[in-house]
């Protein structure tokens, strides 16, 4: 019986997830990020003369500063907490962690500290890309015998 | 219509992966690293690659582009000198990304100190 009561009362005081709203708001967010993505291609290929695969290498580059930038400012951490995967797929989530660990970490020591846990969450990241390369890799080197 | 292209595709991605994080107990560490795999699976056939053609930069800016990216440098690189080519061109497309992330966090953490 009092196992039954404790259930209920746990059921009843659980934060209710707003998962459509989530959903909706990560739609948004992440499609503006696109949009937002394409703007600076065209806007670097036509202002700077690149070619497209330059512009889209200086369109990640310029999301990465300005993620890294408003994480140390202390205003993006809000943004992903409201966003959630709107921001933590597209590339800024990566940024994010990365230079949020680092000053998160840095009163621990340089090496110790900022050093050693920097790629705590980008870590994962990097591992399983570089691995699935490597083995995708070969499967289609394998399949089709040269790119 | 790239614009709307790419508003489509990175949305569906973050929403798919929304869905994910809150209908199950995966953490974001899982589900990005659950996409860059999807990203570098998607290139074994040149999926991809077709996206990136059609979408634009929407393709480019979530983080399967990412898996998309290492995988796509290997080949680039194994057309020329076989498959050792995989272990030298892996980092060659992300490079940028990769040494600005490190660079940007390192100097923006040397001036700015945790906020709560």
């Amino acid at each position: 019986m009092e196992k039954k009561l404790y259930d209920k009362l746990v059921v009843n005081h659980k934060p209710k997830e707003k998962r459509g709203q989530n959903a909706f708001i990560a739609f948004v967010v992440g499609g503006l990020m696109g949009v937002i993505g394409q703007l600076l291609v065209e806007f670097y290929s036509y202002y700077l003369g690149l070619s497209s695969s330059d512009a889209s290498v200086f369109m990640i580059i310029t999301l990465i500063f300005f993620a890294s930038l408003f994480t140390a400012l202390g205003f993006f951490d809000k943004w992903v907490k409201f966003a959630r995967c709107g921001l933590i797929i597209p590339i800024t989530g990566f940024a994010h962690s990365m230079t949020s660990a680092a000053i998160e970490y840095k009163r621990e020591g340089f090496v110790t500290g900022l050093g050693a846990n920097m790629f705590k969450l980008a870590g994962t990241v990097i591992l399983y890309g570089v691995v699935s390369a490597y083995i995708f890799g070969f499967i289609r080197l394998i399949i089709m015998g040269g790119a | 219509m790239i614009y709307i292209y790419s508003f489509l595709f990175a949305g569906v991605v973050s929403l798919i992966a929304q869905l994910i994080l809150d209908n199950t107990k995966l953490t974001p560490g899982h589900i990005t690293s659950m996409f860059v795999i999807i990203g570098s699976a998607l290139d074994i056939f040149n999926i991809y690659d077709l996206i990136v053609a059609h979408v634009g930069a929407g393709a480019l800016v979530p983080i399967t582009s990412f898996g998309h990216l290492l995988i796509h440098g290997g080949l680039v690189r194994a057309s020329e000198v076989g498959f050792i080519g995989l272990a030298m061109g892996v980092f060659d497309l992300t490079a940028s990304g990769i040494t600005s992330a490190i660079f940007f966090a390192f100097i923006f953490s040397l001036f700015f100190k945790p906020k709560d």
